[in-house]
């Protein structure tokens, strides 16, 4: 079984900055299976859909499985009301996650916001070889920098107010780096527009470029094809992909941002 | 313990829970967590003679106690269907039930001609999907276009027929009366019924295709309404769907008129949905003493 429906322990909640909270939960069957990329999908008890979440972090021995999401609607509010001991229904570890190279390849990763913690796990898999350039609005808003950096990453904040770190955008930042340093691979997780233009500056230095996903979805697993996404085919023609499937990552070349 | 086999035109299953189409794909990702074999049927993915590609995104949003979806049947086409996915399918001790759709007449004859010259147990024919421009939806919202397309696949389809009717419709009745006029050996009940959601921000409807098909808890007292007009215009059996999440609203339907239930939304909540329905029929069953698990069908006493 690559993926399994687990019943897991809230064992520790935060809110990491206003409306952004870290689960940490007991889910050793789900840890397990985890790959860095993949997500999970959350039943929010009162609500029909799962909400898909990203794995911020998973640790297979201790059977920990880590969750940091932000609250957008109705379900995500609902989950970040449960309280430490609460039990969470998961389906997991759903999709495909990022391709990896071998650790001590250089790689680096740009996050945009709440599309940060996928990133998290690639921190740790590549270490000090990592660079995390991640994207916020404010300083207060920031999150995971002592995070990354435990990992021995280097973490470039950027703030669209410029109150921390570099004033402006990711893809900002990411030119400035590509100028300056050689990099083996780019992952990136974030809005779209974001994703395009790290796409586009990726494909200029010849890096391979692979991107996270998200779209509205129901069953997670690949069966009712909700979520699908347009992607490119080699010879040009379009099809629609899953994204909790096929995906959530993507290579850049094969995603149609549009 | 109840007998809960039940047959719908001749055709065995081992029980009466088969899984809806489009929400079960052609059974291969649900597999990976249990034995699909459990379940008594399943209703493949819609098919059409070609693939299709389906509508832009999102196809997905929540509504109260449901969601509603604009999948535009997106799959790979009838030749897939039958060279990929059907021989997996019977390598599992499952009754497969062939879902077919199309845009007019001549695909829909072609579709059913291909299909169940294949290896599938029942065809059941989609007339009833509101997420496509063409064909779909129209075909089943007059008697008089119901008993033309149900006519012209009947020539070809040489396994039994059901026939999947849309709630979209004044007298769903009448519309039964027509598909088994026409050949149905059985019909299936309720397809989606056509619904809408806007954001407020972005004054934009939230599926791409602006409407989409709601269905999940809140279409379920909908759905058990009309298997009930529909059992007492018929003589052919049913098999109802719309909302059904648990054991309960399983023998809801049945007693309603259902010889068999289809289960969909409820999968996306728990995946397990299927086969604890199944379970919680048996125990049920077994507590009200029946022989047969068909014994709940149409027995419900109207006032």
């Amino acid at each position: 079984m690559r993926y399994v429906q687990e019943q897991c322990t809230l064992i520790y909640k935060e809110e990491i900055a206003k409306g952004v909270f870290s689960f940490t939960l007991k889910a050793p069957q789900i840890a397990l299976r985890a790959e860095c990329g993949q997500f999970v999908n959350v039943l929010c008890d009162p609500f029909q859909l799962r909400r898909p979440i990203s794995i911020g972090g998973f640790d297979a021995d201790a059977g920990i499985l880590r969750l940091v999401f932000e609250v957008r609607g109705k379900g995500t509010d609902w989950l970040a009301s449960l309280e430490d001991g609460a039990t969470v229904d998961l389906l997991g570890p759903l999709g495909h996650g990022f391709p990896l190279m071998a650790s001590d390849k250089k790689a680096v990763m740009i996050g945009g916001g709440i599309g940060t913690p996928p990133l998290l796990p690639l921190c740790r898999r590549y270490g000090k070889n990592a660079t995390l350039i991640s994207g916020f609005r404010t300083a207060s808003a920031v999150i995971l920098k002592e995070d990354a950096e435990a990992f021995g990453a280097r973490n470039v904040v950027c703030t669209d107010d410029g109150t921390s770190g570099f004033a402006g955008f990711t893809t900002q930042a990411l030119e400035e780096e590509l100028k300056n340093g050689t990099f083996d691979v780019v992952y990136t997780c974030g809005p779209k527009i974001m994703m395009k233009k790290v796409a586009e500056l990726a494909k200029a230095y010849d890096i391979p470029c692979y991107v996270s996903m998200e779209e509205r979805m129901a069953c997670g697993v690949g069966a009712c094809l909700g979520c699908a996404c347009k992607t490119k085919k080699e010879d040009g023609s379009s099809a629609m992909t899953r994204v909790c499937m096929n995906g959530p990552v993507f290579e850049a070349s094969e995603v149609d941002f549009e | 313990m109840t007998d809960m086999r039940v047959s719908i035109a001749g055709v065995e299953m081992k029980n009466p829970i088969i899984t809806a189409s489009g929400a079960f794909g052609y059974g291969m990702e649900y597999n990976e967590m249990y034995p699909i074999e459990k379940l008594g049927g399943i209703s493949c993915k819609g098919t059409t003679l070609n693939e299709r590609q389906g509508n832009p995104g999102p196809r997905i949003a929540e509504t109260p106690s449901g969601m509603l979806n604009s999948v535009g049947l997106q799959n790979p086409g009838s030749e897939a269907f039958i060279n990929i996915y059907l021989p997996w399918l019977r390598q599992r001790d499952i009754t497969v039930i062939a879902n077919i759709a199309g845009h007019s007449l001549d695909e829909y004859r072609e579709v059913a001609r291909r299909v169940s010259d294949a290896n599938v147990d029942l065809v059941e024919l989609n007339i009833s999907c509101p997420n496509v421009k063409e064909g779909g939806m129209s075909f089943g919202t007059s008697c008089e276009s119901v008993e033309a397309v149900v006519s012209e696949v009947r020539k070809v389809c040489n396994r039994p027929l059901v026939v999947k009717l849309t709630p979209n419709v004044t007298d769903i009745g009448s519309i039964a009366q027509a598909a088994e006029a026409a050949g149905a050996d059985a019909v299936s009940l309720i397809n989606t019924i056509t619904g809408m959601r806007i954001d407020i921000r972005t004054r934009r409807p939230i599926l791409k295709n602006n409407i989409g098909g709601l269905s999940g808890p809140a279409v379920f007292p909908v759905a058990v309404r009309m298997v009930r007009e529909v059992y007492k215009k018929v003589n052919i059996p049913i098999i109802g769907m719309g909302g059904v999440s648990t054991w309960e609203d399983a023998a809801e339907m049945m007693m309603a008129g259902a010889a068999a239930i289809q289960v969909g939304a409820a999968l996306f909540r728990d995946p397990f949905a299927p086969l604890k329905i199944i379970d919680g029929l048996q125990t049920f069953a077994d507590q009200q003493g029946l022989k047969s698990i068909t014994e709940l069908t149409g027995s419900v006493q109207e006032w």
